[in-house]
């Protein structure tokens, strides 16, 4: 049976990251998916925004980690994810969400983010166009941006290879071997592959490969639908996000929905229905843009005449608090959970990657330790980040 | 309007009203509704903008709305200028990189979608899919016809030959042109049967509803019981450098300029392909006024029709076989193209480059269904059905009868009691649908004396118009097929009346008589080329179907009253040569000459494979020998497929890379909707959307 230090399943904006970061560090690692490449589970599907503006600390760290990874990408490696920092805006056209930004602009601050509130006039400036009725502001963090989730995850499975990691596509994960109160090995639809750890990064299907192990992790996916239009001259740099809720009898509810122009000048745009809508789905339904364009093009009516290109449909794989559900668990040794990213894979899983490396090679930090224990499978589950 | 047809030998010159609009601020003129894209053809402009990552020149490639790379600026909005009806006062600039979305403050309205219900809904109003709402709506029914064009008949509206077929069942003898006004007539009357035009199916989602962009303006969700999808074909493309300079399009795209809007739109043109497509498209051109410097084809032999092949050989279009072409030639646009033989591996031989001047590179490798829609349908688990191209490549007269039998097959599966027989049709549909036999070797009649008519006719094909028409019933089919080569009976004689030569649709039956002039017979030959485009006295020269027979008078020229564009022209000719004498040689000699320049050898690797993302063959050869075969993992990292036209041109020549590469196990692309691409508007149905 063929041995690794460390078996990462899954090789998605959580897995490949971290296999890139083990197998730097020395060990042998093997990472396995079902699909037949990388990053074809939900990493393409991620629209691409990346920001360490959270209303919680460990996110803070981690994404602050995950912007000066992707950010200096270019310059340190001379290969394009297509990154450019356009900030994020938040926009407030009701005192609700006006308060919740100033609230939540007063805990980043602490956290040394660079977000502000920013008033109507302001707003207006960074997008042109922007719907001014009822318009109170919004909060704005520049040194947030966006990236190609798809090729972000092609430089970092390259990479992991050129560092000599192993990868196996094609092979669905049938089994854990576990004895003695220790993961032993995984046994796929094609072999059985032992290893001293055990990562369990499979993203919506984490409760699935969570199992095998006999644990539960509250990893629920719930599924999101996204567009992208044809190509624009860039008309506004920041990702546009509206939290208000939208009553639509006819195409269902919605909460918030957000949007940014990428480096081509392509508009990619994504909403959140209300009830969410919990399953593995990737179709798509007729509802998505109906809901969204009404929202989008009320908003921003310049987006009237914007050709949409294509649709699609992703999951979220989501916690009931909306933080990652990561490291080892009790009374198992050799597993480790790198799960509940929540739509948030592409901007976790780089500074995540690294935390799980330093965590096999036992050089955690006391950072390292704090952001564990907030982001344990054993916290309450209580308290929800308010911009998730 | 330099470049407007005025005269044409099959078509009525344009009646709509003349409107003046403008390009880059130059005033033009052009006739109201016809495509903008097709009025700046008119008007001689072919380069409609740059690329936004390459600045390489833009210009028509599909006509037909798939893709977008004839975008413009049309009135401040980028819109593919093939699907925007001219209308006066237009202004229009080119797309210079990516176009400026214009600005709006102005607050929208925005209102839900509407939804509705029918028991057929049919997508495309082609030959297959009119055929089946004729027999869906006969029976009261309550049918939904589709289509994106502004007139139904699909591909039946730019053919301006006669058909093929049986003259009883799908109207063979008569113009693609004229069919596509019967079919479309005969579901007019049928109140059950509601047609949409101007609409576009835009994606067949997981919850079973279609999204239907209505009449281009409004956004309709349809529930339907039974969907049909005759959503026709789309052109092949080929990997070769300089394949996306504005000049390298489709036969279809040149047809629909040609055929349907009128345009000169080329001087020269090249085709690449002996297919059908390949040769009528040539003819058409001949037709046009337009010269035909040549035509490749990679086979052997030509895989059309021989008739067809003869027609564009008589009119004096060479045609090379075991020939490819290796690239389109110019800076901005095509001013030549350079070809080679094939060995037998398939590789250009070195030193048999040749070069020819010509602005337009037609296009006409074969075709592919359109069937994303099907497809999806499936996949979602709607009760769909497929008919014409859209399920299998075929004639026209094909698609008739599948589109006919999924209709028969609907009703059945509705309890409804038809009376058709299945399998009959489907025997019918079969035969239609035969690909070309080798031509047989048949030696003309030894008779020299009176009167009778020649086949010129040596490939069983399904064709019968002749077998209708002869006044004493002296034309039969040499067994009880339809595809079998007709003979003359003789056991009455031929009054020399000409019929038989006007109906053939492959202009392949021609008279000879001896009954005056036994040395000299007057050798009667059908051409179609515009009324008085040959007269009596003219010095023409006589073709037959492998070469030249020297310079003859024209006798006579009569036409039937009957058959108003075929002219029948008759010349006395040697009785050696008489029985062998096709046609007229149209096009001059020089045309067909090589230039005297030489290109060196492309590279392979610069061909753009992508053209809407400008991948080059080279960039996506690089990443299948590094072990990618996922499309979807190609498509992330280099962006092919992620274009406007959604992957519809480059999936099969990427497929072909992989082939090459020898690499068999591919992933393909995950499908996604839209079908084509619209403003976002549209699904919110705002106010000034609406007209």
């Amino acid at each position: 049976m063929v041995h690794y230090d460390v078996i990462i399943i899954g090789a998605g904006s959580a897995g490949v990251p971290a296999t890139r970061e083990i197998a730097k560090s020395g060990l042998s690692v093997l990472c396995i998916d079902s699909k037949p490449s990388p990053g074809q589970g939900d990493n393409k599907h991620a629209i691409g925004g990346l920001r360490a503006t959270h209303s919680q600390k460990s996110k803070i760290k981690v994404c602050l980690r995950s912007l000066e990874i992707l950010s200096t990408w270019k310059e340190k490696h001379d290969e394009n994810i297509d990154w450019v920092q356009g900030g994020y805006l938040f926009v407030a056209y009701r005192e609700q969400e006006k308060k919740i930004f100033q609230e939540t602009v007063a805990f980043q601050k602490k956290q040394g983010l660079d977000i502000s509130w920013k008033e109507a006039d302001e707003v207006k400036a960074l997008v042109p166009g922007i719907n001014e009725e009822d318009l109170l502001g919004g909060t704005y963090s520049p040194k947030d941006g966006n990236a190609s989730s798809l090729l972000t995850n092609h430089v970092f499975y390259t990479s992991a290879l050129e560092y000599g990691a192993d990868f196996r596509f094609k092979e669905p994960v049938k089994d854990l071997i576990i004895s003695r109160g220790e993961v032993q090995s995984v046994t796929t639809t094609k072999g059985t592959y032992s290893a001293d750890f055990v990562i369990n990064a499979a993203g919506a299907h984490a409760q699935y490969i969570a199992n095998m192990a006999g644990l539960i992790v509250p990893v629920i996916p719930d599924m999101h639908e996204a567009g992208i239009t044809e190509p624009v001259k860039r008309f506004f740099s920041p990702m546009i996000v509206d939290i208000r809720p939208k009553v639509n009898k006819a195409f269902g509810n919605s909460k918030n929905y957000y949007f940014y122009q990428n480096h081509l000048g392509q508009i990619i745009f994504c909403i959140t229905p209300d009830p969410p809508m919990y399953g593995l789905s990737t179709e798509e339904t007729s509802m998505f843009l109906p809901q969204v364009a009404q929202r989008m093009v009320n908003l921003l009516p310049r987006l009237t005449n914007l050709k949409v290109r294509r649709t699609w449909r992703g999951r979220y794989p989501s916690t009931p608090d909306a933080s990652p559900i990561v490291g080892p668990v009790n009374g198992l040794e050799g597993y480790f959970n790198l799960v509940g990213l929540g739509g948030q894979g592409l901007m976790l899983g780089p500074g995540l990657g690294e935390l799980t490396a330093r965590f096999v090679n036992n050089k955690l930090t006391r950072e390292d330790e704090e952001v564990l224990e907030e982001f344990s499978l054993y916290r309450e589950f209580s308290k929800e980040e308010l911009l998730k | 309007m330099k470049n407007q047809i005025k005269e044409h030998p099959i078509l009525q010159p344009k009646k709509e009203k003349k409107v003046k609009f403008t390009f880059d601020d130059q005033e033009l003129e052009g006739f109201v509704g016809m495509a903008v894209s097709s009025a700046l053809f008119l008007n001689d402009i072919k380069i409609f903008g740059r690329h936004y990552i390459d600045n390489s020149p833009q210009g028509i490639f599909c006509a037909n709305g798939q893709c977008a790379q004839c975008t413009l600026i049309i009135d401040g909005i980028p819109k593919k200028s093939c699907m925007t009806p001219l209308e006066g006062g237009m202004t229009i600039t080119s797309c210079e990189g990516v176009p400026t979305l214009p600005t709006s403050n102005q607050a929208v309205k925005v209102s839900d979608i509407k939804q509705q219900e029918i028991d057929v809904l049919i997508i495309g109003g082609g030959p297959a899919g009119l055929s089946a709402a004729k027999i869906l709506g006969e029976k009261g029914v309550k049918v939904l016809l589709v289509d994106d064009k502004d007139r139904l008949g699909g591909k039946l509206v730019l053919q301006t030959h006669k058909f093929f077929g049986s003259s009883e069942d799908v109207y063979a003898g008569t113009r693609g042109i004229e069919i596509a006004d019967i079919l479309s007539e005969s579901i007019n009357s049928l109140d059950s049967v509601e047609i949409w035009l101007e609409s576009t199916a835009l994606a067949v989602y997981s919850d079973k509803l279609i999204g239907i962009l209505r009449a281009n303006q409004e956004y309709i969700l349809i529930k339907t019981n039974h969907l049909l999808v005759a959503t026709g074909a789309r052109e092949k493309m080929l990997t070769f450098q300089g394949n996306t300079l504005p000049g390298v399009y489709g036969a279809g795209a040149f047809q629909t300029l040609v055929n349907r809007d009128l345009v000169k739109a080329s001087n020269r043109i090249f085709i690449i392909g002996g297919g059908n497509v390949g040769l009528i498209a040539g003819y058409h051109a001949i037709q046009a006024g337009i010269e035909v410097v040549g035509l490749v084809e990679a086979l052997p032999y030509c895989g059309g029709y021989k008739v067809h092949e003869d027609k564009l050989h008589r009119s004096g279009v060479p045609i090379y076989t075991s020939h490819t072409i290796l690239s389109a030639n110019g800076d901005e646009k095509v001013e030549s193209v350079t070809i080679a033989e094939l060995d037998k591996e398939w590789h250009p031989k070195t030193g048999t480059e040749k070069t020819y001047e010509c602005d337009t590179v037609l296009i006409a490798v074969g075709l592919t269904p359109v069937d994303e829609c099907f497809q999806k349908a499936k996949h979602y688990g709607l009760d769909v059905w497929t008919a014409g191209d859209a399920a299998e490549i075929a004639e026209a007269s094909a698609a008739i009868f599948t589109g006919r039998i999924a209709g028969v097959k609907i009703l059945e599966s509705m309890g409804i009691d038809t009376g058709e027989n299945i399998a009959e049709l489907e025997e019918k549909a079969t035969i239609m649908k035969s690909r070309p036999a080798l031509p047989k070797d048949i030696s003309v009649p030894e008779k020299e004396e009176g009167v009778f008519p020649i086949f010129h006719c040596y490939q069983e094909i399904p064709c019968d118009p002749c077998t209708t028409v002869c006044p004493h019933d002296q034309i039969k089919l040499n067994s009880g097929s339809i595809v079998a080569i007709p003979y003359f009976v003789g056991d009455h004689e031929c009054t020399g009346c000409g019929k038989c030569v006007a109906v053939c649709p492959g202009l392949a039956i021609t008279l000879v008589d001896y009954r005056k002039d036994k040395e000299n017979p007057l050798v009667t030959l059908p051409i179609e080329l515009g009324k008085k485009s040959v007269q009596k006295g003219d010095k023409v020269l006589v073709m037959s179907n492998t070469g030249d027979l020297g310079e003859y008078e024209v006798h006579r020229v009569r036409i039937l009253k009957d058959y108003p564009r075929t002219e029948l022209v008759s010349v006395h000719l040697p009785k050696d040569i008489a029985k062998y004498a096709t046609g007229i040689r149209v096009q001059r000699i020089e045309v067909t000459e090589p230039m005297e320049i030489y290109h060196k050898p492309p590279l392979a690797d610069e061909a753009i494979v992508c053209r809407c993302e400008r991948v080059t063959a080279g960039q996506v050869r690089k990443w299948i020998k590094k072990g990618v075969t996922d499309i979807n993992e190609l498509k992330a990292i280099t962006r092919a497929g992620m274009g406007a036209c959604g992957g519809k041109t480059c999936t099969l020549l990427i497929n072909r890379l992989f082939r090459e590469e020898g690499i068999k196990d591919i992933t393909p692309g995950t499908p996604r909707p839209l079908f084509v691409e619209v403003p976002l508007g549209i699904f919110a149905q705002t106010k000034e959307m609406k007209k």
